[in-house]
Order: structure tokens, then C-alpha cells, then sequence
């Protein structure tokens, strides 16, 4: 079996709030996360893919494809906005856009359409929020 | 790094299926990568090195089993590739496959190759 990944860049805006919370609360555990007016990161996203390489083509999957699977199931929907705003996920304050709940957001986006293309399995989807922080989701065990 | 050529060509496609599982991949004269090799080594640390692996050693082998072999080479005409495309899955298995008895100590865990700075494959021998 042979993991296959492909990285693509989004640059979005968030801030970290809790709703339950008051606001002495989520300066105390989010900080500057927590400023209202937000702030922004450029995040990279790894998407992983696990299979075995076709024997005629040597593929495990068509890179273009995947390529393009990443732009249309979350990069339309993350790149260039406010998470908190305008992805349905963590608008209205349902989820918090911390750099966890984005990887799993990004999973449970490409996971059908991984499946419904076939070959291969969604593997792992790793998010960098910087160079310094990653978040790594592979799935329900 | 390794700097090598390729062409992505399976020779049991027609041309036109080729050119659409390859796209510019299957360009006739080939195209080249600065691809970037990584060798994870497993084991426990020596008490009296602190080393899993002596990393001289290791760039030793893998210098002479892949460096030599695959750097600055055409990897079509490579032997491991008459049989099968050399896609970077394929790279990959293939380097996995000339070290994982070379290793000075402790156990080849994965070899990963980056062919660009977008995608990278990852072989942890099975």
C-alpha cells in the first residue's frame, strides 16, 4: 500500500470564541485567539490518500483528479473567507474554527468523494495553521 | 535529492489512453523532478551511541543504493522500471526496495518521496 499526498494552501480568517462562555472566560483560554475582529493565517492542507498503484498505470490515484476534488470540496469553501461567518460548519457559532475541528471539517468534506471515486481511502488530512502547528485527523478508528 | 527524468508511459494503453491517464506526464520526451528522498530508521537508541542509526552510515548506503543508482538519471532506463511506469509510487517501492536490507542498523520504517513541492507518497513496505 502506498500513501499518496497531495498539499494545497488556504488563506482564511477565524477567531476562537465560545458562546457559553463569557468573555472573561474565552480571553482566558483562547487569548489573542479570541479577539472578535478576528485575524488570519494562510493554512496548509495535506490530503492523504492510501492504495495500492494500478499495475498497468502505476497510480494510486490520478493526482489531477484529487487535485481538483481539493479545490472543489474545501478549497471553495474555506479559501479567501471568515470561517466563522461563512462556512456552514462553524457559523453561528455551531463549531469553533480551531485548527482540529478545520481537519476534521476537511475529512468529512473529501471522505464521499474519495469513496465514490474508488481505489483508494481517505487517509489522513493534515492542516498546518503555521509553519509551527498541524492538526492531524485519520478517521474514526 | 535526486534529480531524474521520466516519462509516464504504460505500454498495454493506446497512445490516447496514456495521454488521458498521464496528461502532460506522457509528454514524449520526458520531463524531470528535484525529487526529495526521505529514509525513516526505527530502532532502539544505542546506550552507549545515543544513535538509532549512525547517520554517516546511513548516508553511506543510501548515497551508493539510490543516490548513485538514481540521481541525475533517466529512470526509464532504469532495470526496475522495463516492467513497470515509473510513477513516483513506483519510485518510492522501488527505493524502499534497495534499502531495506542495507540498512547499517535499526529497521527501514518508511521511505517517502516528494516529487513536487504539492505532492509526496509515502511506503512502509506492505
Amino acid at each position: 500500500m502506498v500513501e499518496l499526498t497531495r498539499r494545497a494552501t488556504f488563506s482564511a480568517s477565524h477567531y476562537y470564541w465560545n458562546d457559553s462562555w463569557s468573555p472573561e472566560k474565552n480571553e482566558q483560554v483562547f487569548g489573542r485567539c479570541a479577539r472578535r475582529n478576528g485575524h488570519g493565517h494562510n493554512y496548509t492542507l495535506e490530503v492523504t490518500v492510501a492504495g495500492e498503484p494500478d499495475a498497468v498505470t502505476g497510480f494510486v490515484v490520478d493526482l489531477k483528479w484529487l487535485k481538483d476534488a481539493i479545490e472543489s470540496e474545501v478549497l471553495a469553501a474555506f479559501d479567501h473567507r471568515h470561517l466563522n461567518i461563512e462556512v456552514p460548519e462553524f457559523a453561528e457559532g455551531k463549531l469553533i474554527p480551531t485548527t482540529e475541528n478545520i481537519a476534521v471539517a476537511a475529512w468529512k468534506r473529501l471522505e464521499p468523494a474519495v469513496k465514490k471515486a474508488g481505489g483508494a481511502r481517505l487517509s489522513r488530512v493534515r492542516v498546518y495553521e503555521t509553519p509551527e502547528i498541524f492538526a492531524e485527523y485519520r478517521g474514526e478508528a | 535529492m535526486l534529480s531524474a527524468s521520466h516519462r509516464l508511459q504504460a505500454d498495454a494503453l493506446s497512445a490516447e489512453a496514456n495521454r488521458t491517464a498521464y496528461g502532460k506526464c506522457n509528454n514524449p520526451f520526458g520531463h524531470g523532478h528535484n525529487y526529495v528522498v526521505e529514509v525513516l530508521a526505527g530502532g532502539d537508541v544505542d546506550s552507549e551511541t545515543g544513535m538509532v542509526v549512525n547517520m554517516a552510515a546511513l548516508d553511506e548506503v543510501v548515497r551508493q543504493r539510490v543516490l548513485d543508482r538514481f540521481d541525475h538519471a533517466n529512470l526509464n532506463c532504469d532495470p526496475l522500471f522495463v516492467n513497470q511506469v515509473p510513477t513516483t509510487e513506483n519510485l518510492c517501492r522501488a527505493v524502499f526496495g534497495v534499502l531495506k536490507d542495507a540498512m547499517p542498523a535499526g529497521k527501514l520504517e518508511y521511505v517517502r518521496v516528494e516529487e513536487t513541492e504539492n505532492n509526496f507518497f509515502e511506503y512502509s513496505g506492505s
